[in-house]
């Protein structure tokens, strides 16, 4: 061992950051732009979203990881298709775990889990992070990248089961008696059920982060 | 040829890939800033989703389902390798946009270095895998039916990007609340095309 190389603890503040900034300030869906190709389809319903973002935050950082120990011998001409192995296979992996323990969950996500593969937050974490890092850091910037994605899932989520069906995570939330139909005053926003609201409520998210943190406002 | 009319039309409109599946949207939102290089992203998107679902059409019906083997010889019938089909249907991708990627450069410089990066990020696109696993999904009969499904996805993903793009443009003389500067109000004005989009549901064709 050489004695030079700096020792760091395993979660040094810098590691640490690599872990939370992707919540806020660098978040992978809301500032990086990256991710939301399969976000959006899956956030109907509060359980497939906690299941894809589960799903999604273990690819990452398994890539990450896996890429970064590799990042020394791969030819620079032909990483984009070593990343594109790696990442599909972890995603198969997933996907079957997913068929064989959650199978409705699974049929639910349909095309989405598969898409995992060409998610941006994936190929972008590795060609901007893992290449570039030592594996550990590697993991927890995967880490971290994939609880950003997974937070903003699930709050479109929980707006959008809430308010579109009046259930969180399956159960009542917003009792029958309330209901029209059973000569209440509520009548659920059927609208919030439809793919378009979803990137209505990811616009209302951006907005509320940027008036929060003005530095992360674009000039046009 | 009525039925490949209603898959085309079926494609572009009610199964938007962006609209209905918000597939694509990462290239969608950082290249619609003009017209002129979102179309051409749109036609090199139109180019490889038609060569890459009926190829990888081809793929999953002579190699991939259960039994498809069976041509090769009749011991082969009971393997079933659909689990590897997300990992060969990247790799007809990734070779598919490289080849588009040279064709591009030798034909046409002027729209190579306008599309820049987005070429090889069209390899990671997710409309293009999205257009495979959904032809897988719905299990379209001939290659003919296959071939404009993704023809006709991708006429809807151009039509869409040059339709933000347009949007977009107009959008810098008008006054937007600062904070949705940007990708905030794309956001909503997507949100907004999808449900102008959702129209055309429930069309029977």
């Amino acid at each position: 061992m050489s004695t030079n190389t700096e020792k760091e603890p395993l979660f040094s503040a810098k590691n640490l950051r690599l872990l939370t900034d992707p919540l806020n300030e660098k978040n992978p869906v809301t500032v990086l732009v990256l991710g939301i190709c399969s976000a959006l389809a899956v956030t109907v319903q509060l359980k497939p979203a906690v299941v894809m973002a589960l799903s999604v935050i273990v690819v990452t950082a398994f890539a990450n990881l896996i890429v970064s120990m590799m990042r020394n011998g791969i030819p620079g001409r032909i990483r984009i298709i070593v990343q594109l192995v790696v990442v599909a296979a972890l995603v198969i992996l997933v996907d079957e775990i997913l068929k064989a323990y959650v199978y409705d969950v699974s049929k639910q996500l349909s095309v989405f889990v598969g898409l995992i593969i060409t998610n941006c937050i994936i190929m972008g974490r590795i060609e901007a992070f893992a290449l570039g890092n030592k594996p550990f850091p590697s993991f927890l910037d995967g880490i971290g990248n994939g609880l950003g994605y997974g937070l903003i899932l699930v709050i479109v989520a929980f707006f959008r089961e809430l308010l579109g069906s009046g259930t969180i995570w399956g159960y009542r939330v917003i009792p029958e008696s309330f209901y029209m139909a059973n000569g209440g005053f509520y009548e659920n926003n059927g609208l919030m059920i439809l793919p378009p609201m979803a990137l209505i409520l990811v616009g209302v998210i951006i907005w509320v982060q940027r008036s929060r943190s003005r530095n992360l406002i674009e000039s046009n | 040829m009525e039925n490949l009319l209603s898959i085309f039309v079926k494609s572009i409109f009610v199964d938007n890939m962006i609209f209905a599946y918000f597939l694509g949207m990462c290239s969608y939102l950082a290249v619609s800033k003009t017209v002129k290089t979102s179309t051409g992203l749109g036609i090199a998107v139109i180019f490889v989703l038609g060569i890459t679902v009926p190829v990888d059409y081809l793929l999953n019906k002579y190699v991939l389902t259960a039994g498809a083997l069976e041509w090769l010889s009749p011991s082969f019938a009971s393997v079933d390798l659909s689990f590897l089909s997300f990992i060969m249907f990247i790799a007809v991708i990734a070779s598919m946009v490289q080849l588009v990627e040279m064709v591009v450069e030798k034909f046409s410089p002027s729209l190579y270095s306008s599309l820049g990066i987005f070429l090889p990020l069209i390899a990671v696109n997710c409309a293009i895998l999205g257009g495979s696993l959904f032809m897988q999904e719905r299990e379209y009969g001939t290659l003919a039916e296959a071939t404009v499904f993704g023809l006709g996805s991708g006429v809807g993903w151009f039509l869409a990007i040059v339709g933000i793009a347009a949007i977009r443009e107009k959008l810098k003389y008008s006054n937007v609340p600062a904070p949705l500067r940007g990708l905030g109000i794309t956001f909503i004005l997507t949100g907004l095309m999808g449900i102008a989009f959702m129209t055309f549901m429930g069309i029977k064709l």
